[in-house]
């Protein structure tokens, strides 16, 4: 085991995959110029900057995939994908479909978001979902080192196109690495703690914040089982089904708005799929529908924090108490 | 130290490295399929066998021009108005039709219609309905040439309408910063769509924008597949040599409207009419049968071969199956 950040955990799953597959190449805004190991390393021709054109840097990455390298591009804050969309969605996402499968687009877009820095809205969006949403695109929000490197190695060998977010928060959060990290592959959560009253689902750095409830719980005699998604899409439906079926309740906890997003999709699945095991409504604690503001009281106001996490669990249990 | 370097003013050489001049003849016969191609796709159209569809009559001559100067390695990305240069690089008009139709047996199954076709066999990595986005992909394409050791260079078909996205700027940019092996040849057919191109740029063409990126360029007669070629040429040896890339200019005119069925009541007549005298077709017909190249009895025969290549096609593409139900949700991902 090593200790590193989440910052290098991604610097060192981009390290390994570009010494073990030459065709990986990095590129965007400072990126040679931020991560000078890896330009040292693999030279000017794998670790580029790039001119300040969010779009071009997507297509680039969507073309060069589609003919024989695996792109990662940096595109820095979520907000910005704005500029790429076209190219995220329209082109990578949809032209293995469009072209009967003849052409595939291995590429990875890294994109930081979320509260912590006092940023605000054009640096601090997690827009997430609206990729989540997007056929033939993958999409993955670690929140520990491990599987930010696990994930990224992974995302870098996966033929479709991967989106990782990083959670600015979780960036310079020091955690254990285990040397010989294998990929870890998309589409499975990881238990975070085992408990049998209530199933918290969470991503990113709410995962933080449900463990955190989970201990304020378990004084109250509440056992509560914290799933931590990794990825978004696919989805660990199975995990997320079987705990509910254990717990017969479940809380989503998100940063990113409530509409339309995952917690959204884990609460239909789990309607869908789990009804007759719910002995509780399934409540959704998320940011709410506005921009995220830079002030910082109002910025962690955005986040649902652990005493109302507590508090959301709490009055699930007093409803089958009451019933 | 960085690969972020500075270009250098590429020079155009006056005469290509490796001179092979178009048979015109071959070129003729290849302008009259593509017009044939899109003919009947009209005609499938207007008796419901086929979605509506955008055509390039009287654009061929770029199509020819063009892709006839392209190697086997090269690599081809095309916007919504492609048929030309897929059936110029090669492409089977009966795959091409049964992919319009929606069949099973067309180049992507028949998932992209007639607005997404590509065809790897082909090198035609791409045909975009998104206006640019064939300005977007081609420099990674270009990049993965250079990269991967490639021999090939990219020709990128655009429109003046997608000229005036920001994408055109930023792929001829990057393109000129990173040294890609890009052949931009922008059709400037005056139409976008419904709008006339004077309604939306004061420029008078395209070309004069390159400079501006560091990137060489040239205007040709776009209704002249044998001038388009030598200009292609040239343009496709300036790339070899400095490896930039470089823009190449057609001026030319979309014949018939925007989208299948158009009545072009919104086109001023006598441009029409201008334009129309100068259909590549005819015009290069008749300069062949003028200098004695092609004879009545030549003629005849490509327009039977023609006839005979397309009615095979449709017979091909109507007996092709439609996909199963089960390919609705196959290739989403790998
Ligand atoms: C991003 C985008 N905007 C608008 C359209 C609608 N549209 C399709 S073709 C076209 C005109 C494009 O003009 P140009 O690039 O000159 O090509 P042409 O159609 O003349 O061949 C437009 C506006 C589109 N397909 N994509």
């Amino acid at each position: 085991m090593t200790t590193m950040t989440v910052n290098d955990a991604i610097s060192a799953a981009l390290a390994e995959e570009m010494r073990r597959d030459p065709t990986v190449l990095i590129f965007g805004e400072g990126v040679a110029t931020k991560r000078r190991d890896l330009l040292e390393e693999f030279g000017a021709a794998r670790v580029r900057n790039t001119p300040l054109a969010e779009g071009i840097i997507a297509g680039t990455a969507a073309g060069a995939a589609a003919t024989g390298l695996r792109p990662v591009i940096d595109l820095l804050f979520a907000p910005f994908l704005c500029y790429a969309m076209d190219e995220i969605v329209n082109s990578a996402g949809k032209l293995r479909y469009l072209s009967g499968g003849q052409f595939q687009f291995p590429m990875v877009v890294l994109a930081m978001t979320g509260a912590g820095w006092g940023v605000g809205a054009q640096h601090n969006h997690n827009n997430e979902s609206w990729f989540v949403h997007s056929p033939g695109l993958k999409i993955v929000m670690p929140s520990t080192p491990a599987d930010f490197k696990g994930l990224m190695k992974t995302a870098i060998r996966d033929d479709n196109p991967v989106l990782v977010f990083a959670d600015i928060a979780l960036g310079y959060t020091p955690g254990e690495v285990p040397e010989d990290a294998e990929a870890i592959p998309l589409g499975k959560a990881a238990l975070r703690r085992e408990g049998t009253d209530v199933t918290l689902v969470s991503y990113a750095k709410t995962v933080g914040t449900c463990l955190q409830a989970a201990d304020a719980l378990a004084a109250d005699g509440i056992d509560a089982e914290v799933i931590d998604l990794r990825s978004l899409k696919p989805l660990d439906e199975a995990a997320i089904l079987r705990s509910v079926a254990k717990t017969g309740r479940l809380v989503v906890v998100h940063e990113a708005s409530r509409l339309c997003g995952v917690g959204a999709e884990v609460a239909a699945l789990v309607a869908e799929k789990a009804f007759a095991s719910l002995r509780a409504p399934v409540l959704r604690l998320t940011g709410p529908d506005a921009p995220a503001p830079a002030s910082f009281p109002l910025e962690q106001a955005f986040v649902p924090q652990p005493d109302a996490v507590v508090a959301a669990v709490q009055s699930l249990m007093l409803d089958v108490v009451a019933a | 130290m960085t690969a972020f370097l500075s270009p250098d003013p590429a020079v155009l050489d006056p005469a290509p490295l490796d001179p092979a001049p178009l048979d015109p003849v071959a070129a003729l016969e290849r302008m009259m399929l593509i017009r044939a191609y899109e003919e009947t796709l009209i005609d499938l159209h207007g008796r419901g066998r086929a979605a509506g569809t955008c055509t390039a009559v009287g654009q061929e001559a770029p199509a020819v021009g063009v892709v006839s100067a392209l190697t086997a390695d090269d690599l081809i990305l095309t916007n919504h108005r492609s048929a030309g240069h897929l059936l110029a690089r090669g492409a089977d008009p009966g795959r091409m039709l049964a992919e319009v139709m929606g069949k099973r047996d067309g180049y992507c199954g028949g998932k992209s219609g007639s607005l997404h076709i590509s065809a790897k066999e082909l090198g035609v990595v791409l045909t975009s309905t998104i206006v640019g986005g064939e300005l977007a992909l081609a420099t990674g394409v270009g990049l993965s040439r250079t990269m991967l050791k490639q021999p090939g260079i990219v020709a990128c078909f655009f429109g003046d309408g997608a000229a005036c996205e920001g994408r055109f700027h930023e792929s001829l940019n990057l393109a000129a910063v990173w040294n890609l092996p890009i052949l931009y040849v922008c059709e400037n057919n005056q139409w976008q769509a419904f709008v006339h191109r004077q309604e939306t740029m004061a420029a008078d063409g395209i070309a004069g924008q390159a400079a501006a990126l560091g990137v060489a360029s040239a205007v040709v007669d776009g209704n002249d597949p044998l001038a388009v070629h030598d200009a292609a040429r040239t343009a496709i040896a300036a790339i070899r040599r400095t490896a930039k890339p470089f823009l190449l200019e057609a001026k030319t005119y979309r014949l018939r409207g925007h989208f299948e069925p158009d009545d072009q009541s919104y086109v001023d007549k006598a441009e029409l009419v201008h334009w129309r005298g100068r259909d590549p077709i005819p015009r290069l017909r008749d300069r062949l049968e003028r200098d004695g190249r092609l004879t009545a009895a030549d003629a005849a025969r490509i327009e039977a071969r023609v006839r005979a290549t397309m009615e095979a096609a449709t017979a091909f593409a109507d007996a092709s199956p439609y996909p199963g139900a089960d390919a609705l949700t196959t290739d989403v991902y790998a």
